[in-house]
């Protein structure tokens, strides 16, 4: 029988949650890695017990883990990001020169069709890629070095590449995020990138159109449809049909056009989920109402899913790479929450329950569909 | 044999007890004693200093004979105590609380 494998990262330690294709009883293992914060675990698609995970200390730095067994058991890969070359420097909070430092692997994005081969998005903002299982990480430095690069800044959380897409219908194309320069696309495998951000208008910045400069929190595609994506901005639910050359705004009805995670249903690719979080200071639910928000038209129409959801004095943020979707049918949704709670839905968001409610604060959360 | 404790951390990292030892070759300074410890721990090569630059990573200590030894120079030689096997060298993750 298919089930899930529900991999979270959380700030004390990774945890991985499994069920049956039912997802109605759940197992859990962890914490692995107790202490460290893990920012993200993703499982490579070519090899379901190939997982990888960015683990990370304040006090010592990065690290890698490997596992070959769907994270029963974890070997640390390569830790050494040295960005190429002469780093140069970007825009800091101030307005001055900053030299580009790196801080930690914000995500990890194993290749579609290869186990060894996994990219990682770093803080400060830099596409790394590692062929061999992530012993060795080279920068793909054409992105750094694109002519906006020094006009980057940090958002609030610092300046971090935090979206990778990997386009199923073209190898050599590539999309990433950076918060708070906004989001590039590669169509020649990441040697040369340029910014992909016409249509999207944010009021921080000097210039709310800008070519550069947005905050981008996420961006998600369907498989079947690589050309059309979904975006939650800052502010704003945006949409491109045609590969982030244009951008429309979406967001509709939602009581907050804030957030930071998007995604899309496994089998419907106009079927898109946000989590609408109340302005940007705040940062949680409105009327302290967790509450996921869907389209079934591909954004400007959205239906609150509140069944199972804590509908009052929840005051919880659901962080932008911590909800995802798995592909059994009806398609599950999950997420975790900054209190430490991770829901699943198994009818596509209609009704909710919690696998565990009480890990530390939650920073990611990805599905395996096994078979 | 250079003594070196090691934080909690790193020796669920290293998959180590509290206490290593390593052999350094030349004079006993804190860049020989880590140059050692990353040759036989690999795992550990960035944790507590630099790759390129072997900085000390900033919420990293160095004690040892009751002293703190994070701002010696890394050629500086370690106590003899140290060198003899008598006191160890400590790698401390410096306290933070809240």
């Amino acid at each position: 029988m298919s089930g899930v494998r529900v991999l979270v990262g959380t700030r004390k330690g990774a945890f991985v949650l499994t069920s049956d294709g039912k997802r109605q009883q759940w197992k859990v293992s962890g914490p692995h890695f107790a202490g460290w914060e893990i920012y993200h675990i993703k499982g490579s698609p070519a090899d379901p017990d190939r997982l990888y995970a960015s683990q990370s200390s304040g006090w010592f730095g990065q690290v890698i883990q490997r596992s070959n067994d769907g994270g029963k058991t974890w070997e640390a890969a390569g830790n050494e990001f040295a960005y190429d070359g002469v780093p140069g420097t970007h825009q800091w909070y101030d307005g001055t020169q900053h030299p580009w430092e790196f801080a930690r692997v914000w995500h990890v994005e194993p290749s579609l069709t290869d186990p060894d081969t996994v990219y990682a998005g770093v803080e400060d903002a830099a596409l790394f890629r590692s062929a061999d299982g992530g012993r060795t990480w080279q920068e793909l430095s054409g992105l750094r070095r694109h002519a906006s690069g020094s006009s980057w800044q940090p958002g609030a959380g610092g300046m971090c590449l935090h979206t990778i897409l990997l386009d199923p219908s073209d190898p050599a194309r590539i999309f990433i995020a950076i918060s708070a320069a906004g989001a590039f696309r590669s169509d020649d495998a990441g040697k040369t990138w340029r910014p992909v951000n016409r249509g999207l208008r944010s009021q921080g910045i000097p210039d709310a159109d800008a070519e550069v400069g947005h905050c981008v929190h996420r961006i998600a595609m369907h498989r079947s449809r690589p050309g059309v994506l979904f975006m939650q901005k800052h502010w704003d639910v945006m949409r491109s049909d045609d590969a982030g050359e244009s951008w429309r705004e979406v967001s509709g009805n939602l009581p907050s056009d804030f957030g930071f995670p998007i995604d899309v249903h496994a089998h419907e690719p106009d079927t898109i989920y946000v989590v609408p979080i109340k302005s940007d200071s705040e940062h949680y639910p409105p009327d302290g109402k967790l509450r996921v928000y869907r389209s079934r038209t591909g954004g400007n129409e959205w239906e609150a899913l509140t069944k199972g959801l804590p509908q009052s004095d929840c005051y919880v943020n659901v962080l932008r790479d911590a909800m995802t979707v798995d592909s059994l049918d009806s398609c599950g949704v999950y997420f975790g929450t900054t209190g430490g709670q991770v829901y699943a839905s198994s009818d596509a968001g209609d009704s909710w329950a919690p696998i565990v409610r009480d890990l530390p604060a939650v920073l990611s959360v990805e599905v395996q569909t096994l078979p | 044999m250079i003594r070196v404790v090691l934080p909690h951390h790193l020796r669920t990292l290293a998959h180590v007890g509290e206490e290593v030892e390593v052999q350094v070759e030349g004079p006993a300074t804190v860049r020989s004693v880590l140059d050692a410890l990353e040759a036989s721990y690999p795992v550990l090569r960035g944790t507590i200093r630099g790759h390129v630059t072997h900085r000390r990573r900033p919420f990293v200590r160095y004690f040892a004979c009751e002293q703190d030894l994070s701002h010696e120079l890394p050629d500086a030689p370690l106590p003899e105590a140290v060198v003899r096997g008598a006191e160890p060298f400590l790698v401390v993750g410096a306290m933070a609380g809240g």
